[in-house]
Order: structure tokens, then C-alpha cells, then sequence
């Protein structure tokens, strides 16, 4: 809850991180074209890559803030598992980062020219996909606390990892309009959140444990 | 277990280590003459893909090393984890480079073999997307490890990270039959009762003399380059002190 307080007296904060989202998707028809069909077909593409991009501009600050202030050595020595601790942070990660984005992709997706269906379709992968952002950047941002360049370093270890939420997201979005049915990329992206939600945040603890020490 | 943790002290290591670079590297340059001279010679033209199969030869194997790599790789740096034994997680570094090459390699060799089968150098197919993901691991695993300055730290940010990464390995391997893809299916099958395969006697042997030549390959150099990490991580201790005047003298 610490961390929701926190992030609202810097509301700025969670600004860049919708705007960068913004700003990302929007480059993507002056780059391409205003071709209607081109976009309509990129669209699911362009709104998760640009997910995937915002959510990681703000790991860095998942855990930084409280190593700075020596916070996180407090929190490394209470009673409760550090993993449960982490699981929280990254909660209120998500609900910065993740959940504004979410939010605000059915209008990105207009914009784009998708469908009702489509909309609500990209909506649904995101809501399903964030969390796994935010739960497997924890695991990038833990490790690279505290580190030269450690911005660039997390998108080294931690893009590679979210290819696979890529892959599924705008799988989704693109086999529905297709008319396949999502049903399982769906199921398979509830399955990684599941996986993502047991094991990252003991693989994060793990790294926290490392990297202080 | 009776001497396998005399040799997880460096000290013992060292020596042993440079014995087995010897042997595991004549063996494996004995193993890729061979193979070589099979893979262009012995082994029939395919009566579908004609002599551009031939790649496949050297393909195969670093596709096959570049998993097997990886998981040995993360057995090691589990290893460490447990253990804390600093032999492992050298030998987790030591692997890494050579890993990392034969996945460039597999890569390389495909795009290849890929542009006169398939007409495109590339194709965004699952078995080479995860491939190219499975390369993307080892370098930010070498990145971690370099931009850590401590040794032990680094030896272990590294390690975890490793083990996030494997969970790839099955994914890759599997992606052929998982998704219906481009990419080919294995034509080497292990079925029960027995191994299946699409090739000739001939063709097999030449593969599998071509995976041994190429493990060998990795165990010299890994051997080679766990040496020279030893005497890196180590040169403030009494025995390589010791052995470097031994070898002035």
C-alpha cells in the first residue's frame, strides 16, 4: 500500500509512463503510412510492443528507490517471506504501470481502426499479460540493482523473456479477427500468468537477496 | 561422491583440467576430419534437397549444442547455487561464450541453408524465433556477469538468471512439433523400441560423428577458458603463486 501512496504523490510518475505508451503507439502511422488496412492489421502488434516498452521504462524503479534509502535492507529482515513483500511491490507495480495501460488500449485500438470485438479482445490479452510484465521485470530489475547502466542491462535480461507474451498477445487479438478463436492463446497466456505468478516473485526475492548482500 | 569434491577446489581442478583440454581436443579434431570428410564425401545426395543438405551437418549439431549448452550451463550455476562451490559457477561462465557461438552458428547456418530451400533468409518461424531468444539469454547472461564487479556476486546474479532462462530450452526443442511451422521436423525421432529415422545409416553417422566432434570441441575450450578463470579469480592464492615461479624457474 506503501508503494500506492508513493506513487501518487508522484503522479508524474505514472504520467510518462501512459504518455511514453501514447507517444510509442502514435509514432507507428506516421512512420508506416495512414494506410486504414496496414494499421488495422499492425494495430494488436503496435499496442503490445508499446506495452512491453512503457512497462519496462518503470522496472527500474520497481525496487531502486528503496535500495536508495536503505529501505529494502529493512524489508530483507522482517519476519513476513520476501517473496510475498516482492509479490505486493510488484502489484502496485502493475497497478501503476500496467493497469493504466490497459485502460487506456481500446482507445489506442480506435485509433488503430479495430472493431468492438477486437477492442475488447486487445483489452483482455493486456489484462492477462501486464501482470507477467511486471512480475518477470522484478526478476531483471532485482538483478541489475544497483549497477552501471543497469536501464539497459534490464531490457537485455528481461525482453527476451517477455517475447513469449508477445508471441501469445497479439496472437490473440490477430487469430480472433481471423475469425480462429482465441480461446487458446488465451488459456496459454493464463497459463504463463499463473507460472509467472508462483515463480517470479521467489526468483526475485532470490535476486533481491543477491544483490544486497 | 568419494572424490568428486576433490576436484571442486580449483587447486585440484587446474591441473586435471589441462590433461583433459589435450586429450578432449585431439579427439575432437580427429572427430571433425572424419566427419568433414564424411559430410562431403561419403554422405549420399538427398534425393529432395540435393547438396544443399549438406549444411545440415554442421546445423544440426550446433543446434543441438547450443540447448545442450544452455542446460549444462544452468546445471552448473544450479550448482553453484547449492553448493557454493566456485568451480561451478566458473565453469557456468566458461561455458557461456562457446554456447553462445554455436547458437550464432545454428542461426548462421540455417539463414543458409534457408535462402536456396525456402527462398528467404530469414522467417519469423517458432523453432528460429526461440533460437534467437535462446542467443538474446546468453548474451545478457555475459552482460550481467561483466557488469557486476564482484566476482561472487556477479557468479551468482548470473547463475539465477540462467536458471530463468531455461525455461526455453523445452520450448525451442519442442516448438517444431508444439507449432506448425516452416522449420522441419526432427528427422532423428527416438520412438519406442528404438530410433527412428528419415536418413540413411550413413547420413546418421556422419551427424552423430559431427555432434561428438562438436561437444568435444566445447569441453576443450570450456576446459581451456575455466583454466584461465581460475588463475584470474585465484591469482592471490598460495598455489598459483607457486606454480607460476615453478614455471619461470
Amino acid at each position: 500500500m506503501r508503494d500506492l501512496t508513493l506513487a501518487m504523490r508522484h503522479r508524474s510518475d505514472v504520467l510518462t509512463t501512459v504518455f511514453f505508451f501514447i507517444i510509442v503507439v502514435s509514432l507507428f502511422p506516421l512512420g508506416v503510412g495512414p494506410e486504414a488496412q496496414l494499421l488495422k492489421e499492425m494495430a494488436a502488434g503496435v499496442v503490445w510492443v508499446a506495452a512491453l516498452l512503457a512497462s519496462m521504462l518503470s522496472l527500474t524503479r520497481l525496487f531502486a528507490d528503496d535500495y536508495h534509502d536503505g529501505t529494502l535492507e529493512q524489508l530483507l529482515l522482517v519476519p513476513q517471506p520476501l517473496s510475498l513483500i516482492v509479490l505486493g511491490k510488484v502489484l502496485a507495480h502493475w497497478i501503476i504501470s500496467g493497469l493504466p495501460l490497459v485502460l487506456m488500449s481500446p482507445l489506442l485500438g480506435l485509433q488503430f481502426g479495430l472493431e468492438g470485438d477486437a477492442l475488447i479482445m486487445l483489452m483482455l490479452t493486456l489484462l492477462l499479460g501486464t501482470p507477467v510484465l511486471s512480475l518477470v521485470g522484478s526478476i531483471g530489475a532485482a538483478l541489475t540493482l544497483g549497477l552501471r547502466g543497469g536501464g539497459v542491462l534490464v531490457s537485455l535480461l528481461v525482453l527476451p523473456l517477455y517475447i513469449p507474451v508477445l508471441i501469445f498477445g497479439a496472437g490473440a487479438v490477430a487469430a480472433n479477427a481471423a475469425g480462429m478463436g482465441a480461446e487458446g492463446h488465451l488459456s496459454l497466456m493464463g497459463a504463463i500468468l499463473l507460472l509467472a505468478l508462483v515463480l517470479a516473485p521467489w526468483a526475485s526475492a532470490a535476486a533481491l537477496r543477491i544483490s544486497v548482500e | 561422491m568419494f572424490n568428486l569434491f576433490k576436484f571442486a577446489s580449483p587447486a585440484s581442478f587446474y591441473p586435471l583440467a589441462g590433461k583433459l583440454v589435450t586429450l578432449f581436443a585431439i579427439a575432437s579434431v580427429i572427430l571433425l576430419v572424419i566427419g568433414l570428410y564424411m559430410s562431403f564425401f561419403v554422405a549420399p545426395t538427398d534425393y529432395k534437397q540435393g547438396e544443399g543438405y549438406r549444411i545440415m551437418f554442421i546445423h544440426v549439431p550446433a543446434a543441438w549444442m547450443s540447448m545442450f549448452i544452455y542446460v549444462v550451463m544452468a546445471c552448473w550455476a544450479a550448482a553453484g547455487m547449492i553448493w557454493h562451490t566456485r568451480l561451478s559457477s566458473m565453469m557456468a561462465s566458461a561455458l557461456a561464450p562457446t554456447g553462445a557461438m554455436f547458437t550464432f552458428l545454428a542461426l548462421w547456418t540455417g539463414a543458409l541453408w534457408g535462402k536456396p530451400m525456402w527462398g528467404a533468409w530469414w522467417v519469423w518461424d517458432a523453432r528460429l524465433t526461440s533460437e534467437l531468444i535462446l542467443l538474446f539469454l546468453y548474451v545478457g547472461f555475459m552482460a550481467l556477469e561483466s557488469a557486476i564487479d564482484d566476482p561472487r556476486r556477479a557468479a551468482r546474479a548470473s547463475g539465477l538468471l540462467a536458471l530463468v532462462g531455461v525455461i526455453n530450452v523445452p520450448i525451442i526443442y519442442y516448438s517444431v512439433q508444439w507449432w506448425n511451422t516452416l522449420h522441419q521436423g526432427s528427422s532423428i525421432k527416438v520412438v519406442k523400441g528404438g530410433v527412428e529415422t528419415s536418413m540413411t545409416e550413413i547420413m546418421v553417422w556422419t551427424l552423430l560423428i559431427m555432434t561428438f566432434a562438436c561437444w568435444f570441441y566445447t569441453i576443450a575450450v570450456a576446459l581451456s577458458r575455466v583454466r584461465s578463470i581460475i588463475l584470474e579469480r585465484e591469482s592471490d592464492s598460495s598455489w598459483v603463486k607457486e606454480m607460476l615461479q615453478g614455471a619461470k624457474s
